[in-house]
């Protein structure tokens, strides 16, 4: 392993400097010349066949290029794919048209296109289109659209089921019947909006003469996009390039194929002239991907002393309308695998329902499937534990996986493969003072004031891996990585990484892991992503994946290289490899130091090739695809504080700990970064966030004005702290930490409210936690 | 985000304004644009035309009339915030201004502005309504007074006839033992007022409430004065109970808007509760 000194350095990200002063290169920041603006007009409707559409007005309107329906498109597109095809689930995929055809299904779905000479004039074309609706009866509720009766959004799929997902382990109804307590409860886990700063956007460059498409656009895996895209158009992988260098903040809303990109690609196609889309905010709540949105059943079952000893989950998932890219996985795998979280239970019982409604498609949202797991069994131990009279941290040890049991093959059939979960929770607890501070919510009380503990030690899932395993999930693809480094002449280091970071800060931790390999300056080494005619094919950025799996690509390049280098060293210096030390960017004779090439000396000869071993190339230059041989699970522990107004339901955070173990850090301020974004946006579910649609499928928070993602006047100052657990997964003993304090914290903060208000008698009130809904439970309870 | 076309004028003085109001008769008048420009993306708001005035000298600026304070229509709210005069005089102002948007609205949102859009959820209309300001506005038949009670007519709607533009808010300077707060529960997307209260609480040398104004924003489709309050109050002894009991009525008689944050009932819960800690805090401060 290689821990020198970048390793573990909390650098400054060298990206923020082009970031923060204006100088990214965004999608919306590219001008070509010639470019046409395209607007897309959307359905106000959540369900309605289209009866007629007259383009007539638009289309005479000045500075208005063309105007296009489903129907014009219909030989230009393909439908929007579905990537993520679970096996024995019965799936019926969604017949899904870029632009609705005959019938739109949910508020946001497109049914005509507008290319114009600008924004404006596309927009006032937008609105001169009048479109002839049959409103139909429209179902957003995912337990109502499987009732009989229910409005049908497709003809071919009955009930509104898009599948039904099984995973039965062992023989739960046995230890139900065993049980010496036995709780039942429903559980909301509500709709979110993934909010990226950067609304997501493409332009389309088509060139007739060469037949090549260049498409930047919003894109978490260019690589991806340019496959979907080659599937949809029809253009070869070989026309195809996409970029997407910068992007600004993803969340697992920029992994998609989406139809804005693709009407943009085929248009341009179509008209030969590069076509800009680039949506608002408003479309961006509608039209991009929403999160979450679970109805769970689940049922515990525990002994006295607090041992669980069986799950199960009847899960319905609202899919939205369509069937988006990623989305039958992630309310399937990536939730019913680890729904026995840090816990030694045996039993898991798991059904899973894919329900289709009108409304917004959901699909991978930060933590994707892992917060909704993590959620449920969080809340559900703490439930537990107020039934048995059982302190909530201690409940927690009882069932832990013990640390001298790692790897360990959970009853799902994943391998967790290290972990010390106690460590965490003594940490946090110390770093809380937690005796202390039950002590001062007793007072308090006595006092009138309501201050709530909250917990939650989790377990997740990153690095998803191996391709082996993905397939075997119907994953549509592989879960590797790749990277290519090259060393130039003066021994200056190029990276071409398939990861495409849109915010994690990859161009400085990868530049510290190459640094500390191949012993070169860190400022030598440039990191090149999210542009697929310069990288080779890459996965991608999400999912916690591109330290663990780009990370390692990275390292077994580099260590390629440096074989390579010293085996040049060696014939230069006229001994065997083996008898050459590699120490601060030097080669040298073990014995006799003086003797010696540093790294950029290597590389000069490597290229000058004048004197080569007669087996070795010219070049300094290797590429490594990583596959890794398992996930990573990060774990820790969190513990909020808050105090509650029962006057107002007012929620104020005290304090807020997390104790997070993501393996090795290769920089702790990235790190830290990571998680204290990860906080705020899993407390904003917990306590803000809240995707609302009335009943006919309207989203009523659809604008910043309504939807309330957190301000940072709205959250507490973070005490973060960790533990290493290093993973032999990868040769840097790294996890991840893109997710961990979204899939923690979410928990914690309603596990501390709700303990605020046990004198109430409160044990359970929905997310999102907001002031009325904590003070309506204690008008209720008081009265 | 891409408003319909409009045309912009830039009026030099309020005389020209008035004139471009008439020739224009479906024009707004823009000052910090802070309400008007969002609802103009959004396509809200199609004026025709904007007639700018955020650059009419005489709308701008505070000055000390004697027994009166007056701020012109097109004063920042950080000019106001930042005006010592207003600091020692009418402190409500400045409180309440600090809990109006950002730093980047507060440079740009004008006083004026604020009032004659009347957003249901503005702060400031609670606080003329608790000061007792008056308002002036000019029209073609020229200038008439209007007092903050019946400024405010309806949800977007207040006493100015389209073709009158607001000019100045006026301010009696409160005699000696006054006390004044505002008190907000800020919706927390918006940062508006879910619920406001303003209240100036006048002690008499007993102690005993001499006056007393209280104004509620938020709750309603428009912000009022809760004048039930204010008589279950005056001559009182203002105790806990009694604030207490006085705040109770603070909800009678009134309308309250519903939203996916707040529903009318729990927007009435928060009247009573803000018009209390308004109250509390006012006499707090009158007891210096």
């Amino acid at each position: 392993m290689a821990v020198t000194k970048l390793f573990g350095a909390a650098i400054k990200r060298r990206e923020d400097p082009r970031l923060i002063t204006g100088r990214g290169n965004f999608t919306d920041h590219i001008r070509l010349p010639g470019t046409l603006v395209m607007a897309i007009k959307r359905s106000p409707h959540a369900h309605a066949r289209i009866v007629r559409i007259d383009t007539s007005k638009a289309r005479a309107m000045r500075g208005v290029v063309a105007v296009y329906t489903g129907q014009d498109l219909v030989d230009k597109l393909a439908p929007v794919p579905c990537a993520w095809l679970i096996p024995d689930s019965d799936l019926k995929l969604t017949p899904y048209r870029a632009v609705a055809v005959d019938k739109v299904r949910y508020v946001g779905d497109a049914v005509a296109v507008v290319v114009a000479e600008d924004r404006y004039v596309a927009q006032d074309a937008v609105e001169a289109i009048d479109v002839e609706y049959e409103v139909l009866p429209a179902v957003v509720d995912q337990e109502k659209a499987m009732e009989p009766g229910a409005p049908q959004l497709y003809d071919e799929i009955p009930n509104n089921l898009a599948f039904h997902w099984k995973l039965h382990v062992g023989d739960f109804d046995a230890v139900w019947n065993e049980a010496e307590v036995r709780l039942s409860r429903r559980l909301i886990n509500h709709r979110l909006i993934p909010t990226a700063m950067e609304p997501r956007g493409a332009l389309a460059a088509y060139n007739p003469g060469s037949g090549e498409l260049t498409i930047w656009c919003t894109s978490q895996n260019p690589h991806v996009h340019r496959l979907l895209l080659s599937a949809v158009t029809g253009l070869p992988e070989t026309r195809i390039r996409v970029i997407a260098t910068d992007v600004g903040g993803g969340f697992g809303s920029k992994i998609p194929m989406y139809a804005g990109e693709m009407i943009a690609a085929a248009i341009s196609r179509d008209l030969g002239r590069p076509i800009k889309w680039i949506e608002t905010r408003q479309e961006n709540y509608v039209a991009t991907i929403h999160g979450r949105d679970h109805i769970q059943y689940v049922d515990i079952a525990a002994r006295r002393d607090g041992t669980i000893t069986g799950v199960r989950v009847r899960a319905y998932a609202n899919m939205g309308a369509y069937l988006s890219t990623a989305a039958p996985g992630v309310p399937t795998w990536l939730f019913g695998l680890m729904l026995q979280g840090a816990y030694a239970i045996p039993v898991i019982h798991c059904d899973v329902y894919g329900v289709l409604t009108n409304t917004t498609p959901t699909d991978a949202y930060r933590g994707a499937g892992r917060p909704e797991a993590t959620y449920l069994l969080e809340r559900m131990i703490d439930i537990l534990a107020r039934e048995l009279g059982m302190d909530p941290a201690e409940i927690r040890r009882k069932n832990f996986i013990p640390k001298d049991r790692f790897p360990y093959t959970t009853p799902t059939g994943l391998q967790y493969d290290s972990g010390d979960y106690e460590a965490t929770l003594n940490r946090a607890l110390e770093l809380v003072d937690y005796a202390n501070l039950r002590r001062q919510q007793a007072e308090l009380r006595q006092q009138g004031r309501y201050i709530g503990i909250g917990f939650s030690t989790y377990v997740e899932v990153c690095g998803l891996a191996p391709s082996q395993a993905a397939g075997a999930m119907g994953f549509q693809g592989g879960l590797w990585e790749s990277a290519t480094v090259r060393v130039h002449p003066t021994g200056k280091v190029t990276v071409f990484t398939g990861s495409n970071p849109h915010g994690q800060g990859e161009e400085t931790t990868f530049a510290q892991l190459v640094a500390d390999e191949l012993g070169v300056p860190f400022e030598d080494v440039e990191i090149i992503h999210g542009d697929t005619e310069m990288v080779p094919f890459g996965m991608g950025t999400y999912g916690s994946r591109s330290t663990a799996v780009g990370g390692a690509a990275l390292v077994a390049a580099c260590r390629k290289v440096k074989e390579k280098a010293q085996r040049i060293a060696a014939h230069l210096l006229e001994v065997s490899p083996e008898d050459l030390a590699f120490e601060n960017g030097r080669f040298f004779v073990k014995g006799a130091p003086d003797r010696g090439m540093t790294f950029q000396e290597v590389a000069l000869q490597a290229y000058l090739a004048w004197k080569l071993p007669r087996d070795i190339e010219p070049g300094l230059e290797a590429t490594h695809f990583w596959d890794p041989v398992n996930n990573t699970f990060p774990f820790g522990c969190h513990i909020c504080v808050v105090e509650v107004d029962p006057e107002t339901g007012k929620v104020d955070f005290l304090k807020y700990v997390a104790v997070d173990d993501v393996g090795n850090v290769i920089n702790p301020m990235i790190v830290d970064g990571q998680v204290h974004g990860g906080i705020a946006q899993g407390l904003a579910q917990a306590v803000y966030e809240y995707a609302a649609y009335d009943a006919n499928g309207q989203l009523l928070s659809a604008s910043l004005m309504d939807y309330a993602i957190p301000k940072a006047s709205m959250l507490p100052s973070f005490t973060v702290d960790r533990t290493v657990t290093p993973t032999p997964v990868n040769p840097m003993g790294v996890k991840g930490a893109g997710e961990t304090g979204t899939i923690a914290s979410t928990p914690a903060v309603v596990n501390a409210v709700i303990d605020a208000l046990a004198p109430f008698g409160i044990e359970h009130i929905d997310m999102p936690l907001t002031p009325e809904r904590i003070w309506r439970a204690v008008r209720e309870r008081s009265s | 985000m891409y408003p319909s076309t409009f045309t912009y004028y830039r009026a030099g003085s309020v005389q020209e304004a008035l004139k471009l109001l008439v020739e224009n008769p479906d024009a707004k008048l823009l000052a910090g644009g802070h309400s008007l420009i969002p609802a103009m993306k959004l396509r809200l708001a199609s004026p025709s035309a904007l007639i700018d005035i955020s650059r009419v000298p005489e709308l701008a600026g505070i000055r000390d009339a004697g027994d009166r304070i007056v701020i012109g229509a097109t004063t920042r709210y950080d000019d106001i915030q930042r005006s010592e005069l207003v600091r020692q005089v009418l402190p409500i102002l400045p409180e309440a201004i600090d809990v109006i948007g950002d730093l980047q609205v507060r440079n740009m949102g004008t006083i004026g502005g604020s009032l004659a859009h009347a957003d249901p959820a503005a702060d400031l209309p609670a606080v003329v309504l608790a000061l007792g300001a008056e308002l002036k506005a000019v029209g073609p038949d020229g200038e008439r007074t209007i007092p903050a009670d019946q400024f405010f007519v309806d949800l977007f709607t207040t006493a100015l006839q389209p073709n009158e533009i607001l000019t100045e808010i006026s301010f009696p300077k409160p005699p000696a033992r006054t006390g004044m707060s505002y008190q907000k529960f800020a919706n927390p997307a918006s940062g508006y007022a879910v619920v406001g209260a303003a209240a100036v609480v006048t002690l008499g040398e007993d102690g005993k409430v001499a006056a007393v104004r209280v104004g509620v924003t938020g709750a309603g489709p428009y912000a009022v004065r809760r004048q039930n309050v204010e008589q279950a109050l005056v001559g009182q002894e203002p105790t806990a109970a009694a604030i207490e009991a006085a705040s109770q009525l603070a909800s009678e008689g009134m309308t309250f808007n519903s939203d996916i944050f707040a529903s009318d009932e729990y927007r009435a819960h928060l009247t009573r509760v803000f018009v209390k800690r308004a109250l509390t805090r006012a006499v707090e401060r009158a007891r210096g």
